[in-house]
């Protein structure tokens, strides 16, 4: 169990790492897959099959095709990226490790350090993580569906013809 | 550690490998004489009796066959579009049940390699990977038709996925389990779920074909507009990958049908023969294969007698058809179970 999860952290890791720094737009998605097989893996460690799956059918298997696709259809083969001067690099860098700062300095209070439910072997069997979201956590789960509605009802938008351009 | 176990999983697991390669291969022999019957043709008669060594002489075929690799495609990548393929094609077989439990020495091994208790999902999360093998290698090849046929079998694969999924969330509704050996215990006694799910079973079929890309559904692969679709460039046994993984999956695809809607190795009167356990065992799990053989047969079937969609028609039947079709199933279902189960 040891040997598999530093094996998995050890996959996760360096195919995170390429993500960023391979140049092919191409595989960077394809790492970023790996990647998320690999959390998958971690999932099936901790025995949340249903959690492991759930994310390979929605993340692996819809979102990346979806990534893959607009690569595919925009034929980004080889990375345009435009270069900035060595000053804007810098205080990017500078900026962003501020930013991660505030970051943590606001989340480390939130934090639980103890969880709320003891790790029990089949916390994550899929009835009761059906029971816990549906019972202690109806309204967030329900208002999350809410906005699954608008992201939706956004696309549809998008996808309709623009039709004030045809009357003018 | 349980050696015994293992080892018996480990020799299964090759069983089964090894007869879904040996129905896949037949599949394709199968194919052409279903083919044949219906345009009243004789079909492939000339290697071995009634044409029956047609798939050897067919694979050695495939193998001696020169291998190209396109100068401009992306090499590896053009290598890993078929392995994929292949590869989550072959990964399905573990959940399903391919019979009960059988008896050695005194101690019971069950003909499943894993019993997940999330096994169609399972099999669900294996379907979306294999999107992954037909557009990475239409992509890889770099020839427009290669990649307008991947780009056709993704959009299409993702659109049938969602009515695929609804249908079986009514399924799921109804037997209340996730796990493949569960919904196949629970059709005991002709108690099968197509009697229970008619128009989730429907749904299912439909979008069964075009997960596997077969015809009316094989617009990936639509040689009037396309060439060869998403293999234009491949060659060789890289293309007999891709053509094999689609008659594997159509087996598998098969094998879950069987399993979920005709009872899987539930076999009707079986209690009333008085056979010994191991008999009955065996006898479901002919049984189950002569489900499979015959969905493998509905499936040629439509294939030969139905002409291929236009793309405009397949869209349209996925999102305005089957999704509010599937959608109104499961409301269906669940008024049903709330005012029968709970009162």
């Amino acid at each position: 169990m040891i040997f598999l999860f530093y094996l998995l952290s050890a996959i996760m890791v360096i195919s995170a790492l390429l993500v960023v720094f391979s140049k092919s737009p191409i595989n960077n998605v394809i790492y970023l897959i790996i990647c998320f097989i690999a959390m998958a893996g971690h999932y099936i460690l901790l025995n949340a099959q249903f959690l492991a799956v759930v994310h390979i059918i929605v993340y692996t298997g819809a979102i990346m095709v979806l990534f893959l696709f607009v690569i595919m259809l925009l034929n980004l083969n080889k990375a345009i990226i435009p270069q900035k001067s060595k000053i804007t690099r810098l205080m990017a860098v500078i900026t962003g490790g501020f930013f991660f700062l505030v970051l943590l300095a606001a989340t480390r209070q939130t934090f639980e350090i103890n969880p709320r439910y003891a790790f029990t072997s089949d916390i994550g069997l899929v009835s009761n993580v059906g029971k816990t979201l549906f019972h202690e956590f109806l309204l967030p789960f329900e208002i999350s569906s809410v906005l699954f509605l608008s992201a939706m009802v956004g696309a549809v938008m998008f996808g309709k013809k623009d039709h004030t351009r045809d009357e003018v | 550690m349980d050696w015994t176990l293992y080892i018996y999983k480990t020799i299964f697991l090759f069983i089964i490998l090894l007869v879904t390669l040996l129905i896949a291969m037949y599949s394709t022999y199968g194919e052409r004489k279903v083919a044949a019957f219906m345009q009243d043709r004789r079909g492939p008669n000339r290697a071995g009796p009634f044409g029956l060594l047609q798939p050897l002489a067919d694979g050695i075929k495939m193998f001696m066959k020169e291998e190209i690799i396109p100068l401009s495609a992306n090499r590896a990548l053009f290598i890993l579009g078929p392995s994929i393929a292949m590869t989550t094609a072959l990964l399905t077989g573990v959940v399903i049940p391919w019979g009960g439990t059988i008896t050695i020495g005194g101690r019971e091994f069950s003909m499943q390699i894993a019993d997940l208790n999330i096994g169609i999902l399972y099999v669900f999360a294996m379907v979306s990977i294999g999107v992954y093998g037909i557009m990475i290698g239409g992509w890889a090849s770099n020839n427009k038709y290669a990649l307008y046929g991947a780009i056709r079998a993704a959009s299409q694969m993702i659109s049938y996925e969602l009515a695929m999924g609804m249908s079986i969330v009514a399924l799921v509704v109804s037997t209340g389990s996730l796990s493949l050996h569960e919904i196949v215990l629970q059709q005991h006694g002709m108690h099968w779920n197509i009697f229970y799910q008619p128009l989730g079973f429907l749904i299912f079929l439909t979008c069964a074909f075009a997960e596997t890309n077969r015809a009316p559904f094989d617009l990936p692969e639509c040689e009037t507009e396309l060439i060869g679709g998403y293999h234009t460039e491949y060659s060789s046994m890289k293309l007999g990958f891709y053509l094999f993984a689609e008659y594997i999956n159509m087996f598998i695809s098969s094998a879950v049908i069987a399993t979920l809607y005709f009872g899987g190795y539930n076999m009707p009167f079986i209690d009333q023969l008085g056979l010994s356990p191991n008999a009955v065992t065996l006898m479901g799990t002919a049984f189950f294969f002569m489900k499979i053989l015959f969905v493998i047969f509905l499936y040629m079937w439509i294939r030969w007698t139905l002409p291929r969609f236009r793309y405009d028609q397949l869209m349209n039947l996925g999102w305005k058809g089957l999704i509010p079709l599937a959608i109104f199933n499961i409301l269906a279902t669940g008024v049903y179970y709330y005012f029968t189960e709970l009162t």
